[in-house]
């Protein structure tokens, strides 16, 4: 029997529905699993995401594109194939991609995350004869803090430096971690402030109707003065740009699954590291799979290598595939 | 421990070193007297030995988190720490208990006199009874590898803040021999005894680097001398005994015996500063033959023979048993001169012999053959220079050679460890031979972080093998590769082997076939091998 999904220079692809799922060239049809600009790129002709992927990618990638929307869960029809999405947990709107041909089912997740971070539509595991699995933080080595831990370390942390007068400025990918930080933390410690990046994502979100806590934009007259205290969302990149030397002594953090490595976080420089993740950590990639039930395992990105052989060592018929997904990559967190 | 924790958290999460300082010193201000001792001996390198090998540990902790043991191992190369890799695997604590720092190194020391079984239980046990950030140090404890980017010299100012002593007084009781078996806070920091020790050295006055001498004024201000390329050390004969101290801290009185005739020869009460170096025919023999002796605990004959080893004298800090690191560099170097005038050829001291100049550009000259002599490059000193305590900028510069540089081909990459785990950092470099590329070395430093992530995300792409956490790429970039020295070798197959190499620039602008070759390679060696 052919395989319902194949793996080629430009992604994955559906021979029986003519498609590609995440695709890194340009093709005809994309189904995207979520709006991160490894998955979602420009100049495919036509995509097809879910309703809550849909905003975050149009803003990105313009108006031009020519988006389709599902919802979860809803089965559609493409060529010979059967097709449906369902939630990943990873960002708000992820899903996981289900493709039916002739009674065969294949899962192509995308990125994805087990534990429900509050915000994001919790994963869902779905049965299938084949899982494409990432492997970002694919080693033992990586175990998440609980979420409501996290959101004590994130509050001591914004509550001690506001008592000392300095301003909190936690690095974080703009789609997700951004906002999954905003709706752990206290907002009644003080106000919360966003660069641009941050802001004009939530402003695409809270439009789509997910609930966020009031943050403000910092723009030329924003300041410690102005804003005492505050905590500063800040994308990982513009930490070093001109609006930080208007909080000057600020405390300095990061927001990264790499944060565990003690070596990964001091070579970033900050003064504080959270173990926080919008990935599956060990125990989630393995709970995760086991879950589908899958006998097939593809491992597309991460510490795929390793991660494959030890799937082998349990039993599953695994394989490692080339693609050019990054994850929450080595530049990421550099 | 949780204190111990505490300061350990607060030391790695900072940069700055006034938070640092602030850390050490609340600790030591808060801390049982014999933690702080243990404190102060684990940040001057008096760390506990050893007491379960590497291999042990990594089979128990693969054991008791279920993994195979090739996973640990691909997860500890990730990491590059084992203590930390083991505290990073292993499941939360069933237990928890609050012990201190001295309760946890007395339990790792009694490792050592019990059987294998047991010491097994009794580390699993410490695992299970500590939280992963003090599983951590309990580890780093227990592998013998504690560092924690704190310098001594930061660790004796915070030392001074909580004691209220001056930081040189502190500086000088905390050298030489002593253990926190051996002494007490009371006896190691509270007494004054400073003839408590005769072996004790002088703190090492250490010179910065200098790239363009002129900025630093009229040359008859300053004295220079070639920069030998050795091991730093202090002869000391006090009380009847003689002392050899390496720069690292390390006694290697016995490691050089023929430099106890010295003490014949050289007054009680004499310290000198100067340069352990392999040396004969009144040349160095070079730093190859001097590492040949360094591991040497007992000296055989025959290495006595073939690198015989001699001390170059630099400078002299204490005379007729009188402290004089406060008198002028040109005072302390004529009494220097004086002391030795008289010391026969045969006995294996020299005086480094000055190099007069009258312009920096004649210095330049000179700096220029410094390859010729087996030296390094010279050393600038102000003549009217105290000798001060560890690396002071303006009054000692070091002028050092410019490194040997050849234009190489990247042909493997592999991930970094710790702080660069998930970065492409350690390459492989070859040098054309024919229409092939022999490998001849590895590098891992001299490139940023942005150069060091573009190289990541270009190995991902071209990556034509992978050999465990190696991956073959395409012969495509050309680096310049700077080093220090090269030696024969038949370990390589190049042929040879280089000292200290590392990455000057990428070459960008350059070809892969105008890459140099291993004529090229050999050429050096025959010059400067």
């Amino acid at each position: 029997m052919a395989d319902v999904l194949t793996f080629t220079d430009s992604g994955i692809y559906c021979p029986a529905g003519d498609f590609f799922i995440d695709p890194w060239r340009p093709v005809p049809k994309a189904l995207i699993t979520h709006g991160h600009s490894d998955h979602a790129r420009p100049d495919m002709g036509r995509y097809l995401a879910t309703e809550g992927t849909a905003p975050v990618m149009q803003y990105r990638l313009g108006p031009e594109a020519r988006i389709d929307t599902v919802r979860y869960g809803e089965a559609r029809r493409i060529g010979d194939a059967k097709v449906s999405f369902h939630p990943a947990g990873h960002v708000p709107g992820s899903a996981q991609i289900r493709v039916e041909v002739k009674g065969e089912v294949w899962v192509a997740s995308g990125d994805y995350k087990t534990v429900d971070d509050g915000l994001s539509e919790a994963f869902d595991a779905v049965p299938c004869h084949a899982f494409i699995t990432e492997s970002t933080f694919g080693l033992p080595i990586f175990k998440w803090t609980p979420q409501e831990v996290l959101a004590q370390q994130l509050n001591d942390w914004w509550q001690a430096n506001a008592a000392a007068g300095r301003a909190s400025i936690v690095g974080a990918y703009a789609l997700g971690k951004a906002q999954r930080l905003m709706r752990a933390v206290d907002a009644g410690i003080g106000p919360m402030l966003t660069v641009t990046a941050v802001e004009n994502t939530n402003e695409v979100l809270r439009a789509q109707g997910v609930n966020l806590p009031e943050t403000s934009r910092i723009t030329e007259d924003v300041s410690a003065k102005s804003h005492p205290g505050a905590l500063i969302i800040a994308t990982p990149g513009s930490t070093t740009h001109n609006w930080v030397r208007r909080f000057p002594g600020a405390a300095t953090a990061f927001a990264s699954g790499w944060m565990s490595m003690r070596g990964v976080r001091r070579r970033r420089g900050t003064d504080r590291g959270f173990v926080v993740s919008d990935h599956a950590d060990w125990d989630g990639l393995n709970a995760a799979i086991k879950a589908t039930g899958a006998e097939k395992i593809f491992v597309t990105h991460g510490y795929t290598g390793t991660f494959q052989r030890y799937l082998a060592e349990q039993g599953y018929d695994a394989h490692v595939v080339s693609t050019e997904y990054t994850g929450d990559d080595a530049e990421d967190a550099a | 421990m949780k204190q111990f924790a505490t300061l350990f958290a607060r030391i790695d999460e900072t940069t700055k070193t006034r938070v640092k300082v602030d850390a050490l010193a609340s600790y030591l201000s808060a801390a049982p007297p014999e933690d702080r001792v243990w404190m102060i001996a684990l940040f001057t390198g008096r760390r506990p030995k050893r007491a379960v090998t590497a291999t042990r540990l990594r089979e128990w902790a693969a054991e008791v988190a279920g993994l195979p043991d090739w996973l640990f191992e691909e997860s500890y190369h990730v990491v590059g720490d084992l203590a930390e890799t083991i505290s990073l695997v292993l499941p939360d604590p069933t237990h928890e208990v609050d012990h201190s720092l001295t309760h946890w190194i007395t339990t790792i020391k009694a490792l050592a006199g019990v059987e294998e079984n047991q010491r097994k239980a009794a580390v699993i046990a410490a695992w299970d009874s500590l939280v992963p950030d003090q599983r951590f140090l309990f580890n780093k404890l227990l592998t013998g590898g504690f560092r924690m980017g704190v310098s001594a010299k930061l660790m004796t100012r915070a030392l001074a803040i909580s004691t209220g002593q001056d930081e040189a007084t502190l500086t000088h009781k905390l050298m030489g021999s002593w253990s926190p078996e051996t002494t007490t806070w009371e006896h190691l920091i509270e007494t004054e005894d400073p003839t408590a020790d005769l072996s004790r050295p002088y703190p090492f006055y250490l010179a910065h680097p200098v790239d363009v001498p002129d900025d630093l004024g009229a040359p008859s201000d300053w004295h220079a001398e070639r920069k030998w390329d050795g091991i730093r050390g202090q002869f000391i004969h006090r009380g009847g005994a003689h002392y050899i101290w390496s720069r690292g801290e390390e006694v290697m009185t016995d490691r050089f015996p023929e430099l106890a005739q010295l003490a014949d020869f050289l007054p009680d009460g004499t310290v000198i500063d100067g340069e352990l170096l392999a040396f004969a025919d009144e040349a160095p023999l070079g730093f190859n033959a001097l590492q040949k002796r360094i591991g040497l605990k007992k000296v055989p004959a025959k290495a006595l023979r073939d690198s015989p080893v001699i001390f170059m004298a630099y400078d002299l800090l204490e005379h007729a048993g009188a402290d004089i690191r406060q008198t002028a560099f040109a005072e302390r170097r004529a009494l220097l001169i004086d002391m030795l005038r008289d010391v026969p050829a045969q006995i294996p001291i020299r005086l480094s012999q000055e190099v007069a100049f009258k312009t920096w550009d004649d210095l330049a000259k000179v700096r220029s053959l410094s390859r010729d002599h087996n030296v390094e490059g010279l050393m600038i000193k102000r003549k009217d220079s105290p000798y001060l305590a560890g690396r002071k900028r303006g009054d000692w510069w070091k002028w050092k050679v410019d490194p040997l540089t050849i234009d190489a081909v990247m042909i493997y990459a592999q991930s970094g460890h710790g702080r660069r785990a998930n970065l492409f950092t350690d390459y492989t470099f070859a040098v054309w031979n024919g229409e092939e590329l022999t490998p001849f070395t590895k590098a891992y430093s001299g490139l940023t972080d942005a150069e060091f992530r573009e190289v990541t995300a270009w190995v991902r792409k071209n990556t034509l093998q992978k050999f465990g956490p190696v991956r073959q790429v395409k012969p495509h970039h050309v680096f310049e590769i700077a080093f220090e020295g090269i030696q024969p070798s038949s370990r390589h197959k190049s042929g040879v082997a280089l000292r200290f190499p590392r990455m000057l620039r990428w070459r960008k602008d350059k070809p892969v076939d105008e890459a140099n070759t291993l004529d090229d390679l050999n050429e050096m060696l025959k010059l400067y091998g």
